[in-house]
This record gives C-alpha cells, structure tokens and sequence, in this order.
C-alpha cells in the first residue's frame, strides 16, 4: 500500500469518531431536556405548562383539571416515554452487537412473542380469574401478565441455546424463530375464544400506546428499565470485542459467556418492562442504533449510550404526534414509529448504500 | 378484574352525576347512548362522541374522541366534558380513574341485547341527563314500538333459520352466534339463529355453514353500498350480495339457493338504541318478504 494520507490513519480515524460520537452524545442529552419540557407543554387540551408554572411560582393554586393534566396526564407519560424509548434502543443496540446482526432485535430473544402470548392470555382470560386474583392485580394483570411471558420465554430460549456453560448464538436465532411460531399459534388458540371488545383490545395493545401511562405503572416498570440501562455501558467493551468473533474475543480477554448471559438478561429485563406497559412498539430497536452507527460508527462505549439517548428522544417525538394529529383521539404510537421512521430510515440508507455493509 | 373496576367506576360515577344533574357539557360513548340523547331532544348539550357514534348524521359534526374502548384521558379532558355518558366497557380503566380524578362524572350504562336492554338504557341515559319527563315518554314510545315488533315476531308460525355474516374476510365466514347484538335483533325479529352453538362472533367452517341451513343470510350494509340502496329505492340488489352468492358453501344453503341475503344498516341493525324497534320490524318483513 502506498502511504497513508492522514486522515485515513487507523487511530487518527477512531479518535475523530469517538469525538464525534461524544459530541453527538452531549447534543442528544440537551435535545432530551429540550424535547421532555416540551412534551409536557404539549396536548389536546389547553393545559399550558407556563401557565401552570407562573401560576404556582405566584403561589397560586392550580386548577384540579390543569393539575390533573399536568401531573397525572402528561408527566407520567412524558417519563415512561423516555424510559421506554430508551429501553426499545439500547435493547436493540445490544442485540445487534451479541448477534453480530444487523438485522437483530429484541423479539430475537423471545421476549415479543412470550409478552404477546402474556398479553393476550390476561386480556381474553382476565375476566375468568378468580375474583380475588383479579382484585389482586387491578391493571396490573395485563403488564405483569406480559412481562411474565416475555421473561419466561427469553429464560426458556435461553436454556435450549446453552450447552456445557457454553450459549450458541446461532442456536438461540433458530430456536427463537421456532419458539415464535409456537407462541403465535398458542396466541391464536386464545384468540379463537376471544369475543369482539378482547378482540379491539388485542388490536390496540399490539399497536402500542402511551395513553395508558399513570404513576403506579411507571413506578412498576421504571426501575427494571432504569437497572437495564444504567447496567447496559458495562456491555460495551464486550460487546466491542464480540465483533471480532467469539473466538478472537476470547483472545483479548473477555469472558465471552458472561458478556452473553448479562446481554440477554439486560435486553429481557428492558424489553420485557417496555412491552409490558406500553404494548408492542416496533421499529425503535432497529432504527435507532443504525442511524448512530452511521453518524457515528460501531463502537458500543457511545453507541449504546446515545441509543438510550436517542431512543428517548424519538419516542417522545413520535408521542407528540400520536396525542396531537388525531385529536381529541389519539393515534397508536406503534403507527407513527413506522410512519414517520419507515420512509425516513429507507431515505438514510438510498443515502448511504455504500457504507452500509456493518 | 374489568368488571370489578367498571362497577366501582359506575358506583363513583352515578353518585358523583347525582349531584349534578345539570350537566351542560356531555361527552356521549357508544353509537346507541348517542342516538338516545338525541332522541331525547337533549343534543345541544352534546360536545362531543366516540368513533361508534354515526348516527343521526349531525352527530358526525361533533369531536371525536376515538374509539370507545381506547380513550385517550387528555383527548377527552380537551373537550371540556362535565359528564360522561358510556356504553358499558368504555376504557381503559386507567383512562377512565384519571377522568374520575378531574372531576368529571362518569356514568356506564349496562348494554343488553332484548327489548329490555333497549328501555334500560333510555332510562339510565334520561336519568343521567336529569330529564326524567323526556325519558318516560321516550320509554313508552320505544316500549309500543318494541311490543309491536315482539307482536309479529310471535304470530309467526314457523321461524326461520337466519345467518348473520359479519364479514367474509378471506373467504371465511365470520358468523354471528349466541349472545351478540346479532342474535338479539333475529329474534326480536320473530325468526331464529342458525347458529346458536357459537359463542360470539366466530368464524366458522364451510361444513358448519351447510349443516346450518339458513333460510335467510343477514349482512350488514357499508356507507356506500347505504347510498346505493337508497339511491336504487331501497333495494339491496348489490355487487355485496353477488359476492355472498358466488361462495360456494353460503350457495349451497337454501338461503343461497333462494338467493335470500337480507342487508341492513349496521348500527341500525345492532345497535339496540332508539332504532331497534323499527329495525326488527323492517328485518321481520325482509325476511318474511316472500312468505
């Protein structure tokens, strides 16, 4: 090869990048805080939050309706859709990293299908409970119920892909794929004895929403997605060397084993959090960590923060939306997500076909 | 669970629209509870509908608030409502505990499909309204028009078997079985059920749709194919009735044979509000039409 020009320099490159990468970080958080005030202030109703701000740095008291907006409406769902937009990314960024797939995302690992089949089986078999267990859970039966699944099903996935302390990665794919059929057939089966109102349940649940964000269940599913995400940077390194092959990463010293487990218990425990209280959102998990990689390359120490960043961010957008262009109703987030990120996502990529090949 | 939480919600919310019967500002849930107010006279202190209510034409005019059983806690406050009338089953119960906790009075009101189920409700809607001279008028209206009705369904000697077919999605037929609106209004209409063995709506298997044997394949009518119909005078003569006839298990019936497929305006047919009585009459001479 002839001399380098230098910027081409291998170190030079990866010192502009992780540069890049922090500055893309430190504008992300500050996009955070600006887009979060902005959500609060922002509805169907007339509640105006510097209004509310004025009146209370006045001393005054709110009015029970503004009060009620502000703080029982829109903040619980303002904080729920940071964690669950941040869970949905960084899920997704540690999957892609562990299977070395761009294509991988947390319904990989079973945690989807088993939240689903959780779902369904407490919205159409709810009401047949016992009364006590009913009066027990409250709300919380199709969260818990979900939450239940999706983890069962990641632990069940997880103990067929092991063998001799050793997880194959490509077992876990292919067993996920069959574990996935069964819990869509088994979903069915539920279905069958579904009536017409489970049915329209189903439906919006699996759309995804928001709406349904109130402080008991925020303050249920907050702090699994809080230790997801706080334990997530601890993956990075790796992550970082699982691109080399498990086997070269064996060589610079990482325990692969145990980089694996902790990657499937993190994405099960924040996926399984986000789908249970706020249904399926899709498409947060895979766009995100791709558009970072393109701004900012592979490497998991930024990528996974700025996910979490990110994926915060386009939630929130994409609830703003949701609560707004329909209103007084309200649009399934889960259409927005894919309406808003779908043409936008295949834009970045006729962009960028050729430094595609991750 | 639902359940438990919908009847602390209707405890909360009658005793809470008890002490203000004079609610200005109501939200109506439900095709059937809008075409109640309506009919009660009492439409202009409507601001708003759900998604179901189409029915009488103006109530399309009003905001709406989404589908009934995903209401949005802030879409609704927007509208400013001092009482909620719903259908039984608007939600999610989380929706409806933070509407609760602004203030606002919510009543459910229980939803049966018989003639019954019809007066309960006009009662329960007209009470909530505080206008209980209009509600008994409307009662005894609707009750004439509902005893009508039951008087020819039981000087019908023979009944016959009617199929309802909610839709033929994937050339499969959804029918409509035991305790649904469906069945409700066939036998308000002096005829009987080919398919009381299912529970709800199901869809069920070709052989099944042949065992049935219905004299009469019941339908709803879509938006257009309605202005078709009232464009052609009434008749249901439409490219959707050709469609029914052309599957081949639904031709093998003598329904199909007879090409007796009977189309009716949906949340007229189903909607066991103020229209029911005069929808089982109409449904009665159609699928009496020929006998």
């Amino acid at each position: 090869m002839v001399a380098l020009s230098p910027d081409l320099r291998p170190g030079r490159l990866q010192g502009d990048r992780s540069h890049r990468a922090r500055r893309l970080g430190l504008f992300l958080a500050l996009l955070l805080a600006v887009v979060a005030v902005v959500s609060l202030g922002w509805g169907a109703s007339g509640t105006s939050l510097a209004r509310a701000v004025s009146d209370l740095l006045a001393g005054r008291e709110l009015a029970v309706q503004d009060r009620v907006v502000l703080m029982d409406i829109r903040l619980p769902r303002v904080l729920m859709g940071i964690f669950v937009g941040a869970s949905l990314a960084v899920s997704g960024a540690v999957m892609q990293g562990l299977f070395r797939n761009p294509l991988a995302d947390p319904g990989i690992v079973g945690v989807s299908s088993g939240a689903s089949l959780g779902a369904i089986l407490a919205i159409v078999l709810g009401s047949t409970l016992p009364a006590g267990i009913a009066a027990f859970f409250g709300w919380y039966l199709v969260p818990v119920a979900a939450f239940a699944g999706g983890w069962l099903t990641t632990m069940a996935l997880y103990r067929i892909a092991t063998r001799r302390g050793r997880t194959s990665v490509a077992t876990m794919l292919l067993a996920g794929i069959a574990l996935g059929a069964i819990m869509a057939a088994l979903s069915g089966l539920v279905i069958l004895r579904a009536n017409d109102r489970e049915l329209r349940d189903l439906t919006f649940w699996g759309l995804g929403s928001l709406a349904g964000a109130n402080w008991p269940k925020l303050l249920a599913g907050a702090p699994i997605m809080a230790l997801a995400l706080l334990y997530a940077p601890w993956l990075a390194r790796g992550l970082n060397a699982l691109a080399l092959g498990e086997a070269a990463a064996g060589h610079v010293g990482i325990r692969v084993q145990k980089v694996k487990n902790r990657a499937i218990l993190t994405v099960a425990a924040a996926t399984g959090a986000a789908v249970a209280v706020s249904g399926g959102i899709g498409f947060v998990g895979i766009v995100v960590p791709h558009l970072l990689r393109l701004a900012s390359g592979p490497d998991h120490r930024w990528l996974l923060v700025n996910s979490a960043l990110l994926g915060a961010v386009t939630l929130l957008l994409a609830d703003m939306v949701s609560r707004t262009v329909i209103a007084p109703a309200e649009l399934p987030i889960g259409i927005v997500t894919a309406v808003m990120g779908g043409p936008f996502f295949l834009w970045i990529l006729l962009r960028n076909r050729g430094g595609l090949d991750l | 669970m639902k359940r438990l939480a919908l009847a602390l919600v209707l405890l909360a919310g009658q005793a809470a629209a008890e002490d203000q019967p004079e609610a200005q500002r109501v939200l109506s849930l439900g095709g059937s509870v809008t075409e109640i107010v309506y009919a009660l006279g009492e439409e202009a202190r409507l601001i708003g509908r759900d998604t179901t209510s189409n029915w009488p034409p103006e109530a399309n005019a009003l905001p709406d608030v989404g589908y009934v059983r995903a209401l949005s806690p802030e879409g609704v406050l927007s509208v400013a409502p001092d009482l909620i009338i719903a259908e039984d089953g608007a939600g999610p119960p989380e929706a409806v505990a933070v509407l609760q906790s602004a203030g606002v009075a919510f009543v459910s009101v229980a939803e049966r499909y018989d003639a019954e189920g019809v007066l309960d409700k006009v009662d329960a809607v007209a009470e909530a309204l505080g206008v209980p001279d209009k509600g008994r008028a409307l009662h005894d209206k609707l009750a004439a028009e509902l005893q009508a009705a039951l008087g020819r369904a039981q000087a019908v000697g023979e009944p016959k078997k009617v199929l309802f077919v909610l839709s033929l999605q994937g050339g499969r037929v959804m029918a409509g079985g035991a305790d649904t609106a469906a069945d409700g209004i066939i036998r308000l209409a002096g005829a009987q059920n080919a398919m009381p063995g299912v529970q709800g709506y199901k869809p069920v298997t070709d052989e099944a749709v042949i065992a049935a044997a219905p004299d009469v394949i019941l339908m709803m009518r879509r938006g257009d194919e309605q202005a078709d119909a009232d464009a052609n005078g009434g008749s249901s003569h439409t490219a959707a009735k050709q469609a029914v006839l052309a599957m081949p298990a639904l031709a093998q019936t003598p329904a199909g044979r007879a090409g007796a497929v009977v189309m009716m305006d949906g949340l007229k047919l189903l909607g066991f509000g103020p229209r029911t009585g005069e929808a089982a009459v109409e449904l009665h001479d159609l699928i009496y039409a020929g006998s």
